[in-house]
């Protein structure tokens, strides 16, 4: 299968500290790819490079496009798009407003397309829609990922970056939120998902990698992956409660 | 003082601060969306009052070649830009922007002054000149240090403040220039003369406001400048370019700066420099609204317009202090209750 995201030697620094380290990856066209690892291994760090927020060194393709030094816009306009951690939504803009922004590099393809994915985006999260004309900050911390993946979606992703999707939710929303990656994967977006939530992260990827401390230590099919004493040990333990044993 | 002082001082007051308070608007938002404190914002009033006056009298305005000169410096800069990176592609595009439109405006003022178009033709062909340099003057000094802390983008802002004043010197002289009224008529409002031109000042504020706020409320530009000054890096994941709203915020700026020129030329005569005085006063009505709040800074803006207009009557020679002077407090209390806003900036 081609690969919708291929890293070789990527390395991100913060002026002389490397918190990547010549790290290479491949996230296949359609496939869902996690990488798990402790807090402060570089995951964030790490979709933040791919998305041109940060500088980085070492190849970068996309969609069989060199895609290294080129500014966010550009990356997004190709249909890169990450949901960050902390969401970044405009607080104090309405959902409506959001949403609509979501879609910002699509803005040409004229207000229908946009109406008919919003409507979809609102089919999919209803609670969105109770909520429109509602200022972003004031949403709780569920609707705020389910807006922070609604925007996304608005801007029609052929490979979505998701960073720590659970992180904070209550595990009824959590479960929802997987049901919709498993979702999404259906009509065939790509995703990398960033995850200390390591027991969900395996069952719904097809493919993992470890990240510890910069450096990519381990990797394989999510399945075996889950079976690796390694990572039994570390990152699913005994409590799934606990993702956090193993931080360094 | 009686009845019809206190009236007159007041519309006085009232209009410099409608003024004001367009000013402080267009600070705010560049501010919000670039973290650039625009010093230079009191350049445009003066290019564009200037333009007029110099129009008016069928003389060629220095201003194209301020427009020509800033148009080339961009266009070297992208040019140089897109070479480095082998986009020729961007080239046409970079030509056209810079070179062809800069140099066109140019060529029509200069072919239209002697000729003394009529006045409405010669406030066109002033926003025609000074509105493009916003851009431009965000292109050449601002974008390259996009990502710059706050005061150093301030540095910044003081350098382009001293070029653009230098060049106005060269190209206006130092002469003090003055502008005929729009509308040259006067009406009694009771005990109140209401001179045309005040009415006009005030008109043409408020359909500006109007105008702003249509803009952020209605469009998916306006609507991505605000996105941009709430959240930078939400602003950049939606594809929302840096380079974009900035240059957007900075035409903004200098259409709002040129028509407060066009508004103030026939009111007061203008010299190369006094822009940067009247811009200082709406950066005072901006700071009494905190930096952070439109209809605050445009009421502080106000409010600065008629503390000058009644320190003028009673302390004439210490008008521009007590103006000044009302700073001090305005920070002092600022500073006891901010949380350091700048510094979260500094990295991202």
């Amino acid at each position: 299968m081609s690969a919708a995201l291929e890293l070789e030697g990527f390395s991100v620094a913060y002026g002389k500290v490397e918190a990547l380290h010549h790290a290479s990856l491949r996230v296949a066209e359609g496939a869902i790819v996690t990488v798990i690892g402790p807090n402060g291994a570089g995951k964030t760090t790490l979709l933040g490079a791919i998305m041109g927020l940060l500088p980085s060194k070492g190849r970068l393709h996309y969609a069989g496009a060199a895609l290294e030094g080129a500014p966010t816009e550009e990356r997004v306009a190709r249909g890169m798009c990450l949901v960050p951690e902390r969401r970044e939504l405009f607080a104090e803009l309405s959902v409506h407003d959001n949403l609509l922004l979501g879609g910002f590099h699509r803005r040409r393809e004229g207000a229908r397309a946009l109406a008919a994915d919003m409507a979809q985006v609102y089919a999919r999260f209803p609670k969105l829609e109770e909520r429109a004309s509602q200022l972003a900050g004031t949403l709780s911390g569920g609707e705020r990922q389910m807006l922070a993946l609604g925007r996304a979606l608005m801007a029609k992703p052929r490979l979505l970056l998701l960073d720590e999707p659970s992180l904070g939710l209550a595990p009824r929303i959590v479960r929802e939120i997987y049901h919709i990656i498993a979702d999404l994967k259906r009509t065939g977006v790509s995703m990398l998902l960033v995850e200390q939530n390591a027991r969900a992260a395996l069952q719904v990827a097809d493919y993992a990698y470890v990240l510890e401390v910069g450096d990519i230590v381990l990797q394989g099919p999510a399945a075996e992956l889950a079976g690796h004493p390694r990572v039994i040990e570390t990152y699913l333990g005994l409590s799934s409660a606990a993702p956090r044993a193993g931080a360094s | 003082m009686n009845a019809d002082i206190f009236l007159w001082l007041a519309q006085d007051g009232v209009t410099n601060g409608a003024i004001y308070a367009l000013l402080a608007l267009a600070l705010l938002l560049v501010f919000a969306v670039t973290r650039v404190i625009f010093v230079p914002q009191g350049e445009f009033i003066t290019f564009a009052a200037l333009s007029l006056s110099m129009l008016e009298a069928g003389r060629v305005p220095g201003t194209i070649y301020i427009l020509a000169i800033g148009g080339l410096a961009a266009a070297a800069i992208e040019g140089f830009g897109a070479a480095r990176s082998r986009a020729w592609r961007r080239l046409p595009r970079i030509a056209a922007l810079y070179v062809v439109l800069p140099l066109a405006v140019a060529l029509l003022v200069a072919w239209a002054a002697p000729r003394k178009p009529d006045q409405w033709l010669q406030v066109l062909l002033v926003l025609a000149m000074v509105v493009p340099l916003g851009p431009i003057v965000y292109r050449v000094a601002y974008q390259p240090l996009a990502s710059a802390s706050v005061l150093v983008l301030f540095i910044a802002s003081m350098a382009v403040h001293y070029v653009l004043v230098g060049l106005s010197l060269v190209f206006f002289g130092g002469e003090g220039l003055r502008s005929s009224p729009f509308w040259d008529a006067r009406f009694k409002l009771g005990v109140l003369e209401v001179s045309a031109q005040s009415l006009w000042v005030l008109a043409a504020s408020l359909v500006l406001i109007v105008a702003l706020w249509l803009l952020f409320e209605h469009t998916i530009y306006g609507k991505a400048l605000r996105a941009t000054a709430i959240n930078r890096v939400g602003a950049r994941l939606v594809g929302i370019p840096t380079a974009l709203t900035g240059q957007l915020s900075f035409l903004l700026a200098a259409f709002i700066g040129a028509v407060s020129g066009i508004l103030i030329a026939p009111i007061t005569t203008l010299y190369y420099d006094t822009g940067f005085i009247i811009g200082l006063k709406g950066f005072v009505g901006a700071i009494l609204g905190g930096m952070a709040s439109y209809p605050l800074a445009a009421l502080g803006a106000l409010g600065v317009g008629l503390l000058e207009s009644f320190s003028s009557f009673w302390a004439s020679a210490y008008k521009e202090t007590i103006v000044f002077g009302l700073i001090v407090p305005v920070l002092v209390w600022l500073s006891l209750r901010s949380r350091h806003v700048e510094e979260e900036e500094e990295r991202e």
